[in-house]
């Protein structure tokens, strides 16, 4: 009896060598009336995540090396898709979007396919791998006005922003992520990383819905060049600037290119050449 | 008993009535930073991609991740007590400011203390995004167009925080964050001065953007001037 007792502890001892995660901790996620569990996340991120995000959540998984843009450290807890301003943690909703939605122009496809309990679990056992999930509270929602109608006014005006708070200097002229500072840019991680490109008509990163967009001036896209312009542009401002940017998805039929089409209204191209933006 | 109490009180009140007279006076730190072995040269940076920057120099401005003074001396090393500081709690509530100007950051090495208001301002005529790569702070990026108000930050961590503008990449500084008011960064001539210790063992801190860092210990009594110097080897890269 003594002996199978002790061949029992042993082999606890012994699996705790071979298993190379950290224990869970209670980490729980909520949206809405779901609530996840990190114990119950573990399995389902080992079958599902580890591959790329790696055994310990810092986007070194065994894939990796041969995937651009690499996968999210999540040891580092900063997010590029949030509802909370700059430099703040992301909500529990943003992370389960996020995990539903994947990431167009990234290897992180759509885990749409898993039940929605088993995504909130994932959120959960995600939030296992910073600290800061124990020491830091989410950032804010930032609140988004309701959106004006498209104007040729608007549209104007967000062309004006755009030259004069030059995201021409890294998306180009014509959005097409061709700016003079294209080239240089990195991430947070000394990787190069590209502008986005409106010309091409992809989807967008953070959802493709004009409040989407608006959301992305405001929170900046955190880990990446794209800073936040909280503190610099109004609400409607901002508007102007995605019903101008809508302009520039040149393979996308919307409402704004049409408007400029039945109006006839020729914008002015952006100017590259004076250098100040003014 | 009771009289043994008030005693202990009144030592107690003594000893610290002594510790707040003593602190404005005290001992000082002074130093000079230097290297051996050969630095990398400064290279020139080409400003062609933001002429509004280019044309306020005449003479090209040159990196900043080494700069030497004659006499093998070394600028923007950041000299602090890292342990024994007596302030280690209190923030000063003067803001530290950090500028833009002519793409440059001013100063190169911005040195304040955790919890400090810090403002950073742009006196350009070009938009600047402002992107300090925290890794135990929280990394924020916000934009800074001309003529905007500066931007108000603090961080509640000691660290050495790289700071980058991504639009123009040859933008480089650093925001050293320290626990205490014990702190300094070298001169043109390589010099650093730390006033005001009360009596003490301290640990001294050297840190440089290239070289790493080194420590010393270091012990005031009363009001003496005591001398610190630091070697830093530098690397050809």
């Amino acid at each position: 009896m003594k002996s199978k007792l002790s061949n029992a502890f042993l082999a606890i001892l012994l699996f705790g060598c071979f298993v190379d995660f950290p224990t869970v901790q209670a980490q729980e996620a909520q949206v809405g009336k779901l609530t996840g569990h990190a114990e119950q996340g573990k399995p389902l991120y080992r079958r599902y995540c580890i591959g790329c995000h790696g055994p310990r959540g810092d986007g070194a998984g065994e894939n990796a090396p041969y995937i651009d843009p690499k996968p999210r450290n999540f040891t580092q807890a900063t997010f590029k898709c949030r509802s909370t301003p700059t430099g703040t943690l992301p909500t529990d909703e943003d992370l389960y979007s996020s995990v539903g939605r994947g990431f167009d122009n990234s290897n992180m496809p759509s885990w749409a396919p898993l039940t929605d309990q088993e995504r909130i679990n994932l959120v959960a056992f995600i939030k296992t791998f910073s600290p800061r999930w124990k020491t830091d509270k989410a950032g804010t929602t930032i609140n988004i006005p309701n959106e004006p109608p498209v104007t040729v006014q608007s549209i104007q005006h967000g062309h004006d922003l755009f030259q004069k708070l030059e995201c021409w200097k890294c998306h180009g002229p014509e959005g097409r992520g061709d700016g003079p500072s294209a080239a240089t840019l990195t991430d947070s991680n000394d990787q190069p990383i590209r502008p986005y490109n409106f010309a091409e008509g992809s989807r967008f990163k953070c959802g493709s819905t004009n409040q989407d967009i608006y959301r992305i001036f405001i929170t900046g896209v955190d880990g990446t060049p794209m800073p936040s312009f909280a503190d610099v542009i109004q609400p409607n401002d901002a508007w102007d600037l995605v019903h101008f940017l809508r302009t520039l998805q040149v393979n996308r039929e919307g409402p704004e290119r049409a408007l400029l089409k039945s109006s006839g209204t020729k914008l002015q191209p952006i100017q590259t050449s004076s250098g100040g933006g003014r | 008993m009771q009289l043994l109490k008030s005693c202990t009180a009144t030592v107690t009140a003594l000893t610290f009535a002594a510790i707040l007279t003593a602190a404005p006076g005290g001992g000082t730190v002074t130093g000079k930073v230097t290297y051996t072995g050969t630095p990398a040269k400064p290279k020139p940076i080409d400003m062609a991609k933001e002429p509004s920057c280019a044309k306020q120099y005449t003479t090209p401005l040159m990196t900043e991740n080494v700069v030497t003074g004659s006499g093998n001396t070394l600028e923007y090393v950041v000299v602090y007590i890292s342990a024994g500081a007596p302030d280690e709690s209190s923030a000063p509530s003067t803001a530290v400011t950090f500028d833009q100007k002519g793409c440059h950051y001013t100063p190169h090495v911005l040195a304040f203390q955790v919890n400090q208001d810090l403002k950073v301002t742009n006196s350009d005529q070009t938009s600047h995004n402002i992107h300090p790569l925290a890794k135990i702070n929280r990394e924020w990026n916000k934009s800074q167009p001309p003529g905007t108000p500066p931007i108000s930050e603090k961080y509640d961590k000691p660290e050495f925080i790289s700071v980058k503008c991504n639009i123009h990449p040859w933008m480089h500084g650093w925001f050293a964050v320290v626990k205490t008011s014990h702190y300094a960064v070298s001169d043109g001539s390589g010099e650093f001065k730390l006033p005001n210790l009360p009596p003490g063992k301290y640990t001294l801190t050297a840190w440089h953007e290239s070289y790493g860092t080194q420590t010393q210990e270091v012990t005031i009594s009363g009001n003496e001037t005591k001398s610190a110097n630091f070697v830093f080897t530098a690397k050809p890269y």
